[in-house]
Parts: structure tokens; C-alpha cells; sequence
């Protein structure tokens, strides 16, 4: 299974020459990391070429890693059903530089974008139709960027007096835990009051 | 008159409209009674289970999964549990593993008997939702039994399923078969011969096998159009590729394949039921490792070590691999994906579900486009969608 997949990845790398960064197979399933600007072409490619035939596009998502310079990973799941084999392309982008929509070559590719677009805030350009399309009218912010706070910023009522829905900034009756299960043997760093001044 | 403006008609379908089977907001051009355009507004039912998912821990994220495609509650676990177990490299015992089969076949009846039923409902029969429901009540409760609740069942565990299934519940199960393959006869007799219900079926809302691969289609919607696929077949998981079962795959690619093949696939499930039951062995139905699966009660009570584990898995729960995976399941409206990242901690990093509702809705414009007004209910009934899982 694994040395198919090293082939295959050979192969890919050898086809798109530089526009890919490498490959990895882990867990059976193999990565390529390419270029973001270059990504339709990489798409392209695995879905003319006749031993990969990537036709479907199975999903589009992102991965945010705040503490990174270009933050996000957006990743792209192929599958090919006629050599019934799975791919994986990763790109990194940042929050200002935009990716190349990959819509012209999957029409399937319009709504996922849209979707990253809405939850990562992550930019594609000339995409035919960048709007939101899971959170709400009028929503401000991107959900699932780990900065995000679960809770959100806002909070909805029907309002008896105005006779309509409203908006208001959420009021947590209790603050919003999230215990560190970090084992304090395991290297989490503790600064313990007064310990800054040993350093010193 | 000369001066007179032609413009097109706007309407508004839903998000409060029977045949929209949930809540999906269209907005709809037409010309006359002609279909130009058609404008999907998802997210009225967006809860944020990704968002939610990164900050709970494995056992804590499962449930979250029966509330997506909440007429298949298990299968949907199914994608989750097996991601997990790709990461974590945790092996399932075989009772396990058919218990688990067992549960995704009904879970894909109780899918399509509702989806066959209500489109039926859709284009003006009235008796199928009543005689299918019958069925469906049964199976919720076989659910209910094995997990003690009708809908929500969170069964399925990273190692295994939550319990064991008593002999008599097996036994029903086994029962259940032949007079359920009976029902499915009585309802093929009401709607597979039917005039009206093939009026407004046969080439309606026709995919061509192009059409299927560009738009990310799966499961009964590429079936539907010619291609042999089903991931229970290609990517067989748990033990799929012991059983013996047939994959119906249709001609036309219109809206009464997809119905004929949803009722051969009911078939077929019995079958895999039957088959599953035969072969079921004894033994454990979760690994036996202690680190990842709960001890059970009675050790609780003896041994210090289960205690602590027990503790620990319930608060901080386990641990799993830094890695990144993808894992798909055949759910009854096609493949259901998973991709988990985990960062090596007690909560996924990011989990993003891959729901086949959402690629098969994305394409209502494309299917709609030329079809009469009244056709659009038929191909949205056609193509199964449930919000839960589009919404996320």
C-alpha cells in the first residue's frame, strides 16, 4: 500500500516539477504540499493526468496555527474512483494573501471555498461568487480561527417589546472555562510568581 | 402594452416549507413556471459542531455526530470513531466490528425508508410516509434498545461500541428481517409501478456520470448515474469484505433510479443484517485497552488501577497521536469524511466533517436549471438532504 503511494507521489512530483514542495505518506494516506499560487495548476494535473484521474473533489478546508507567519493550511481531498485511490494537497497561505479559486476545474470547489472563506476569513481570487454561506446575515468575524472565542461575540433573543429578533453582546452568567490538561511533567511551562526574578 | 417590461419572477421557497426538508432557504429565478436559477441559502441550522468539537474531548465529541444526519445517527458516529481509532491505531474485537455493521445498516434503512417515503409525500402520495414510518419506529427502537435512546445514541466508542447487545435483541433484530423485506414490497407495489409517480420521476433532474465526478457527488447520486462506487465495496472497512451483498447501480440518472436503488439498497441492508447476525461471534465488544476504553463497572468495584482510569478518561480523557487523517464511511447519502488533525492533546486540533448533503445541494442550480417549478421539490427530495449535515 505504502510503496504504491511513494510511487504515485514520485510520480506527482515529477509532473508538476516545481510547483509541489514534497510529499509525505502517513497513516496510508499521502500529502503533497505545494505552492499556493500554483495550486490550480497541481489540481489540474492530478486530475488530467491519466494515472492519477483525481476527479472528485471530496472537500476543501483550512486549518488554523496562529503562532505560524503564514497561519493557515488550507487542504484539499481528492479522490480518484477509477484507480480508487486518495490525495491530499496542502498549501499555506496567511490572512492577507489570497489563493487561486480552483472552481474552473471543479465546479464542486464554489461552495467549499465559500465555506473556508467563512469560517478562516481566507481570501480566493476570482472566485465567481465569494460570499458567505454558513453563518448568519450580517455575521461578523471567522468562527473557527482559533482566536475566535467559543462563545462567540454576539447572542440572539426574540425581543416581546420590539416584536422582532435582536441582537445583543453575549452575557456569560458563569466566565467560560477551558482547563490545560497538560500534564505538568510533560514540559508545559509554569512561570511560578517570582521565578521571572532568577533569571535575572 | 409595447412598453411593457418582461422581468423574471423571484420566489422565495422556504425556510419554513414542507418539501424543503428542513430548513433551506431558495431563492428561485423563473421564467413563468420555468426554473432559471436557483440560490441555495444554507446555515439556518448552523450550530458550529466543528467549532464545538475542537474544545471537547474524543468521548465528549462523539455525540455531537448523531445530531448531523440525525435520520442515521450511527453512521455518522461511525466516520468520527474510526478516525480516532486510525490515529490512536486501536484495534476493534470482531463482535465489535459486527455490532457496528449491524448498526450502519439499519441506520442506512432507517435513511432511505424516510427519504423514499417523504419524496414520495413530495410528488402527492400520501400512504408511503404512514407505512414506512411503521418500519422506521421498529428500528428507532432497536436503537433504543442497544443504546437507550431512539435518535441521539452515541453507541459507537473510539475501541468499540458502548455495550454489549442482549441475546433477545439479536434475536429481534434477526426477526425483524423478513417481515421488513415485506413492508418493502407492499411499499414498491404502492410507487414502482405508479403513473403519477413516475411522471414526475422518470428524467427528472438527470445527472450524467460527468456531471457526478465534477460536482463531488457520492453514494446513491453516483450510483444513480452508472458508476459501481460504494466505499463499502472499494475502501472496505470494519468487515465489510467478508459480507456478501449486491450494489444496485442505476442507467438513467434521473430521479426514479435513485429512488429504485434506494429501495434495492433497504434490500441489501436486510441481507447484510441476516449476514451480520449469523456470523456475530462472542467475546469483547470494545479493545481492551485500558488507557483509551473505560474499565467496566464491576472492575471499578475491585481493582484501583480501573478506578483511576475511569476517573481520568471521564475528566481529562486520552490522549491521541499528533497526526492528520481522513476516513470515510459509506453513510446512506454518500461518503461521510472525517478529517481529524490532532496536535497529540485530549481534544481534536481541528475536526472538519465532510458531509455529502452539502456537495450534492451545491449542485441544485445545475439540476434545477430548465425544470418546471413543481420538479424542484421531486430533486430535492431526490437528492436526500438532511440539514444537520449541510449546516454543521
Amino acid at each position: 500500500m505504502d510503496e504504491s503511494l511513494t510511487e504515485l507521489g514520485e510520480h506527482i512530483l515529477g509532473g508538476v516539477e516545481d510547483s509541489a514542495l514534497g510529499y509525505s505518506v502517513e497513516f496510508g494516506e499521502l500529502t503533497i504540499r505545494a505552492q499556493a499560487r500554483s495550486i490550480a495548476r497541481v489540481l489540474k494535473f492530478l486530475r488530467d493526468d491519466p494515472a492519477c484521474h483525481f476527479a472528485t473533489l471530496i472537500d476543501i478546508t483550512a486549518v488554523d496555527y496562529p503562532q505560524r507567519a503564514r497561519r493557515f493550511d488550507i487542504v484539499y481531498h481528492l479522490l480518484s474512483m477509477h484507480q480508487n485511490q486518495r490525495i491530499r494537497v496542502v498549501v499555506e497561505t496567511d490572512v492577507d494573501t489570497a489563493v487561486p479559486s480552483v472552481v474552473g476545474i471543479y465546479p464542486a470547489a464554489n461552495w467549499y471555498e465559500r465555506e473556508t472563506f467563512d469560517m478562516y476569513g481566507v481570501l480566493f481570487s476570482d472566485h465567481p461568487d465569494l460570499r458567505r454561506i454558513l453563518t448568519d446575515y450580517g455575521f461578523n468575524g471567522y468562527p473557527l480561527r482559533k482566536d475566535f472565542p467559543l462563545t462567540g461575540y454576539v447572542e440572539v433573543r426574540y425581543d416581546d417589546d420590539e416584536k422582532r429578533v435582536v441582537y445583543e453582546p453575549v452575557k456569560l452568567v458563569q466566565e467560560f472555562r477551558s482547563f490545560d490538561f497538560a500534564s505538568p511533567w510533560e514540559g508545559v511551562e509554569y512561570l511560578l510568581p517570582g521565578d521571572e526574578k532568577a533569571e535575572n | 402594452m409595447a412598453e411593457q417590461e418582461l422581468r423574471n419572477y423571484h420566489l422565495n421557497f422556504g425556510p419554513q416549507h414542507p418539501a424543503a426538508h428542513g430548513v433551506l432557504r431558495l431563492v428561485l429565478e423563473l421564467d413563468g413556471e420555468v426554473v432559471e436559477r436557483v440560490d441555495p441559502h444554507i446555515g439556518l441550522l448552523h450550530r458550529g459542531t466543528e467549532k464545538l468539537i475542537e474544545y471537547k474531548t474524543y468521548l465528549q465529541a462523539t455525540p455531537y455526530f448523531d445530531r448531523l444526519d440525525y435520520v442515521a445517527p450511527m453512521n455518522q458516529e461511525h466516520a468520527f470513531v474510526l478516525a480516532a481509532e486510525k490515529l490512536l491505531g486501536l484495534e476493534v474485537p470482531r463482535r465489535g466490528q459486527f455490532i457496528r455493521v449491524l448498526y450502519s445498516e439499519i441506520g442506512r434503512i432507517l435513511a432511505h425508508m424516510l427519504n423514499v417515503t417523504t419524496q414520495a409525500l413530495d410528488v402527492g402520495a400520501l400512504t408511503p410516509p404512514l407505512w414506512g414510518f411503521e418500519q422506521r419506529e421498529k428500528l428507532m427502537i432497536f436503537y433504543e434498545r442497544a443504546s437507550g435512546a431512539r435518535l441521539h445514541a452515541n453507541y459507537f466508542r473510539v475501541g468499540g461500541v458502548h455495550r454489549d447487545l442482549p441475546p433477545k435483541l439479536i434475536e429481534d433484530i434477526y426477526n425483524f428481517c423478513d417481515p421488513c423485506e415485506q413492508a418493502l414490497d407492499d411499499l414498491e407495489e404502492l410507487l414502482t409501478g405508479n403513473r403519477i409517480f413516475k411522471q414526475r420521476n422518470v428524467d427528472i433532474g438527470v445527472v450524467s456520470q460527468d456531471d457526478a465526478l465534477a460536482w463531488g457527488f457520492s453514494g446513491v447520486m453516483v450510483r444513480g448515474s452508472g458508476m459501481a462506487w460504494d466505499l463499502r465495496r472499494s475502501q472496505p472497512y470494519e468487515v465489510y469484505s467478508e459480507l456478501d451483498f449486491d450494489i444496485p447501480v442505476g442507467k438513467n440518472g434521473d430521479c426514479y433510479d435513485r429512488y429504485v436503488i434506494r429501495m434495492e439498497e433497504m434490500r441489501q441492508s436486510l441481507r447484510i443484517m441476516k449476514q451480520c447476525i449469523e456470523m456475530m461471534p462472542g467475546g469483547p465488544v470494545h479493545a481492551e485497552d485500558g488507557k483509551v476504553v473505560p474499565p467496566s463497572r464491576a472492575d471499578m468495584k475491585r481493582s484501583m488501577e480501573a478506578l483511576i482510569h475511569h476517573f481520568k478518561l471521564y475528566t481529562e480523557g486520552y490522549r491521541v497521536p499528533a497526526g492528520e487523517v481522513y476516513v470515510a464511511v459509506e453513510a446512506p447519502k454518500g461518503e461521510f469524511g472525517v478529517y481529524l488533525v490532532s496536535d497529540g492533546g485530549n481534544k481534536p486540533y481541528k475536526c472538519k466533517i465532510r458531509a455529502p448533503g452539502y456537495a450534492h445541494l451545491q449542485a441544485m442550480d445545475h439540476l434545477c436549471k430548465g425544470h418546471m417549478l413543481a420538479d424542484v421539490a421531486a430533486i430535492l427530495g431526490s437528492i436526500d438532504i438532511v440539514f444537520g449535515e449541510v449546516d454543521r
